[in-house]
């Protein structure tokens, strides 16, 4: 019964800004909503439309192909193209997108130097269009695709594979009766995360001065000075964000898990001109989505970014590791409270309070954080206040402007970042253990730490290693609700970037790429060891505390 | 005697410092960033002692703060830029007027708000850059005339979300009136040369480029990029001096309503409005001092001077809607 508690209070924290936006309701601007009726739902719309299409397209396509040939063949490269593939998950989109621009546009290095060579003449295709941001996102959101396409092809075993070859179809055959079917709920559930994604972003798409439904909550906001309709404007987009959820969990329906053994062995050896293509495709993505703009921001790092590796540089870096490293520590705690509740007391209400205190993740992250703000500064003038002075306190706001309350909103965001991988790990560990440390005497605080803790190792590491890199990343919030004198690397990113100096928001980008690396290095890693051998973690970790 | 007076009345004052010694702070929200700030504070800091804490953001979501933190909140003042902004503040509540005979002196009224909830603090000139290679000064006159088929295929613009062009389109506005503002705007979406660019910094490239040949940007934009590339060949044009100026906008800070710290807060007001913090303040970004008896930075002045229009900044914000259903009219994203 003790669960019920936990798990209700950490859902009515997650709940409270998605409460406030629901009250945004209460009081409609019917000006504003026909002014954006008449010249910029439908046109915001259809470029909505037309982004989630031209996205969702490519990152399947992208996602899927990458993923069956590192998996299902060998050419040359394979084997680091393979994980160099998955790298691109480190790059945020905002940044991939003012590389692009920044090298890519007219007055960029690289149509300088083609005029340079062809004459003043030459005109190219346009680069902030339509099809540049889509590509974009392409780049930046195809890993979803990959990563959880190419776990499905590996696990879909050597037996079904070779024995779909033996009676006779042909690889491409292969491909679309037996591996792509099996592989549609991974791809489905990769294209649905990308599809969240490009629906809420709103860095790249400002970049390229691209409206979208996202753009228009800013405007409304920053132009009209309505933050109701704004935020009425959010919640229409949070709706759409949960279609799209729904619409994968339905589409996903029943997940078939393989129980055959992984493959070890390539199924197809490219040859010839296959396998240069191969090579050349998988090599070309990299390219552009991490070789290429890693290669601009050192570039720019060397010719602006260097003259700012001051004193300042690193409080920003110290603010940065340290909001991380603390966000992530306190979202793995509530995140194992909550994957505990569920596992001990698997009853609906306590089922609903976990759902509820993961939808932070489904909130686009701008107007969580407002929601957030107005929350906390409610809460602080009714309750915080009021109460402090009654105890003879200061009577001071506690909550807004403390670290507390910006590691609070980091818990709100990111907590069902930190869920998932929990869950699945503590999935695998069967209750006959804990039944039988019990019957040993093992039980309570030592039962978790001698029992639990050293099989749920891999699962805390990854967890607290998402949070960590998505807190590092965040903008909105952290500018917000940061104390003052806390600014990050992220802020400085919003500074530089805001006055339009690219080149001089290159060197806290790359500091943020570089940290984004550190999980992307270890999923790599623990899918290298998975395909060596299922659940060798666990059975390993359970012989160490007897 | 008289030394004895000073060594009480110094021991007076260190004490009342060390009773006040919480309330020896100032704390800004401030939308201008940090290294166009930090500096004049240190200096203020260096000179009486008194703490400026600040955190820097967006203006909209540092308004909708101090709203929402109400009687609590622990800003004392909001520094801001265009005064569309400062307008909108004043007209949320969040600002409180304050009279001060220092303020009356340096700042000229058209750079206040009409209720002294508000002043400016730095100008500047949202005006024409043009190609030197393309482009003869004769060519140019007006913004109006950025319109004429002259222009078509030329025209380099930045994005209708920033609240620069929201401004200078309500000024034209308040000059025209809607029909003919209307006009305008749609010539010049006609004659642009490419889609609007999200910063004026990569507009001025464009036109270093070739991809356009004039634009409109403000004018430390224009500084900076000089700074890095002495070279350039874009220079600025005033335009409008045969009539109502060039468009000028500002850079201002008000008093919060709920400040908790009034008095420390109107003293960083007024000394940010002298001489010493004026020319620090607008030299950090190659601004012009709003305060006319400093003179701005060499590098500003070699622009050379202009008619400035006289209309009350305040405008921006009073026709800041209207301005922005005009430009979505227009076709101007």
């Amino acid at each position: 019964m003790r669960w019920y508690p936990i798990s209700f209070s950490i859902a009515a924290l997650v709940a409270l800004p998605l409460i406030v936006l629901a009250l945004s309701w209460g009081e409609i601007d019917a000006e504003i909503w026909a002014h954006l009726w008449d010249t910029q739902l439908p046109r915001l719309l259809g470029n909505s439309l037309v982004l989630v299409l031209g996205v969702g397209i490519g990152v399947t396509l992208l996602g899927t192909s990458l993923a069956w040939l590192t998996a299902l063949c060998e050419f040359p490269g394979r084997r680091w193209l393979d994980w160099a593939l998955m790298l691109p998950f480190a790059i945020p989109a905002y940044v991939l997108a003012f590389v692009f621009v920044g090298l890519l546009d007219f007055a960029g290095p690289l149509q300088t130097l083609l005029r340079e060579w062809f004459g003043s003449g030459l005109r190219l295709p346009r680069v902030r269009s339509t099809g540049g941001v889509i590509l974009v996102l392409v780049l930046v959101f195809y890993p979803y695709v990959y990563l959880l396409a190419r776990g499905a092809f590996l696990a879909q075993g050597r037996g079904l594979t070779e024995a779909a070859r033996v009676l006779g179809l042909s690889p491409w055959q292969a491909f679309w009766r037996v591996a792509l079917p099996m592989a549609r709920p991974a791809i489905g559930a990769g294209l649905a995360l990308a599809i969240m994604e490009t629906l809420a972003d709103f860095g790249a798409v400002s970049v390229f001065n691209f409206d979208t439904f996202t753009t228009a909550i800013y405007k409304t906001w920053y132009g009209f000075y309505s933050l109701s309709s704004a935020t009425q404007l959010a919640s229409l987009l949070l709706l759409g964000v949960f279609l799209v959820v729904l619409g994968e969990r339905h589409s996903r329906g029943r997940v078939v898990a393989s129980s055959e053994k992984p493959r070890t062995a390539p199924l197809y050896r490219l040859r010839g001109f296959k396998a240069f293509a191969a090579s050349a495709w998988c090599g070309l993505v990299f390219a552009c989505a991490f070789a290429i703009p890693l290669a601009q921001l050192l570039a720019w790092c060397w010719q602006r970014g260097r003259f700012d590796l001051d004193e300042r540089y690193w409080g920003l870096l110290w603010h940065s590791l340290g909001l991380g490293a603390t966000a992530a520590a306190l979202c793995v705690a509530v995140g194992l409270l909550l994957a505990f509740a569920r596992r001990q007391t698997p009853a609906r209400p306590v089922r609903a309070a976990v759902g509820l205190a993961n939808l932070g993740y489904a909130v686009p992250g701008s107007v969580l954080a407002v929601a957030i703000m107005l929350a906390f500064s409610w809460l602080d003038n009714h309750w915080v206040i009021p109460l402090s002075s009654a105890l003879g306190g200061a009577g001071k706001p506690l909550l807004l402007g403390s670290l507390g309350a910006l590691l609070l909103a980091y818990l709100i965001r990111f907590l069902a970042v930190a869920e998932g991988p929990l869950e699945s790990t503590l999935m695998r560990i069967r209750p006959s253990f804990a039944e039988a440390s019990r019957s040993l005497g093992v039980a309570g605080p030592a039962l978790f730490a001698r029992v639990y803790l050293p099989l749920l190792a891999p699962g805390l590491m990854s967890a607290a290693l998402l949070v960590f890199v998505d807190v590092l990343k965040e903008m909105p919030a952290t500018l917000l609700m940061r104390p003052f004198g806390w600014d990050t690397l992220a802020v400085r990113i919003f500074e530089m970037t805001s006055e339009g100096e690219w080149a001089r928001a290159a060197l806290p980008a790359l500091s943020l790429v570089l940290a984004g690396l550190l999980p992307v290095v270890l999923l790599i890693r623990r899918s290298a060891a998975s395909a060596a051998g299922r659940d060798s973690t666990v059975g390993r970790g359970v012989q160490a505390p007897a | 005697m008289s030394v004895r007076k000073g060594l009480l009345a110094s021991l007076a004052l260190a004490a009342l410092a060390g009773t006040a010694q919480a309330a020896d702070e100032v704390v800004v929200y401030s939308s201008r960033i940090d290294e166009l700030i930090k500096p004049v504070f240190d200096a203020y800091t260096k000179k009486t002692g008194v703490q400026v804490k600040f955190i820097t953001d967006k203006e909209a979501p540092l308004m909708a703060r101090i709203k929402a933190e109400g009687a609590n909140t622990p800003a004392d003042l909001l520094l801001t830029v265009d005064a569309g902004n400062l307008w909108q503040a004043e007209k949320m509540g969040i600002l409180q007027p304050f009279d001060s005979p220092t303020l009356d002196a340096n700042i000229p009224p058209q750079y206040r708000s009409g209720t002294d909830s508000w002043t400016g603090l730095s100008l500047r000139a949202r005006t024409i850059a043009y190609s030197t290679q393309r482009v003869k000064p004769e060519e140019l006159s007006t913004y109006e005339a950025l319109a004429d088929k002259q222009w078509e295929g030329r025209l380099c613009l930045r994005t209708a979300k920033k609240v620069y062009n929201q401004s200078l389109t309500a000024t034209l506005i308040e000059t025209h009136g809607e029909q003919k503002t209307e006009q305008i705007l749609k010539g010049w979406v006609g004659n642009l040369a490419t889609d609007v660019f999200s910063d004026d910094t990569a507009l001025l490239q464009a036109i270093a480029a070739g991809q356009c040949d004039v634009g409109i940007v403000n004018t430390y934009y224009y500084g900076r990029l000089h700074k890095q590339k002495p070279d350039l060949p874009v220079k600025l044009f005033w335009p409008n001096q045969g009539d109502r100026g060039v468009h000028v906008n500002l850079s201002g800070i008000g008093l919060t309503k709920h400040a908790p710290h009034p008095e420390q807060a109107k003293a960083l007001v007024e000394w940010m409005t002298g001489p010493d913090a004026q020319a620090l303040f607008a030299s950090l970004n190659q601004e012009f001092p709003a305060n006319p008896k400093v003179a701005p930075s060499e590098e500003v002045a070699a622009w050379g001077s202009f008619k400035a229009d006289s209309i009350p900044v305040e405008v921006a914000g009073k026709r800041q809607a209207e301005a922005i259903k005009l430009m979505d009219r227009a076709g101007w994203n």
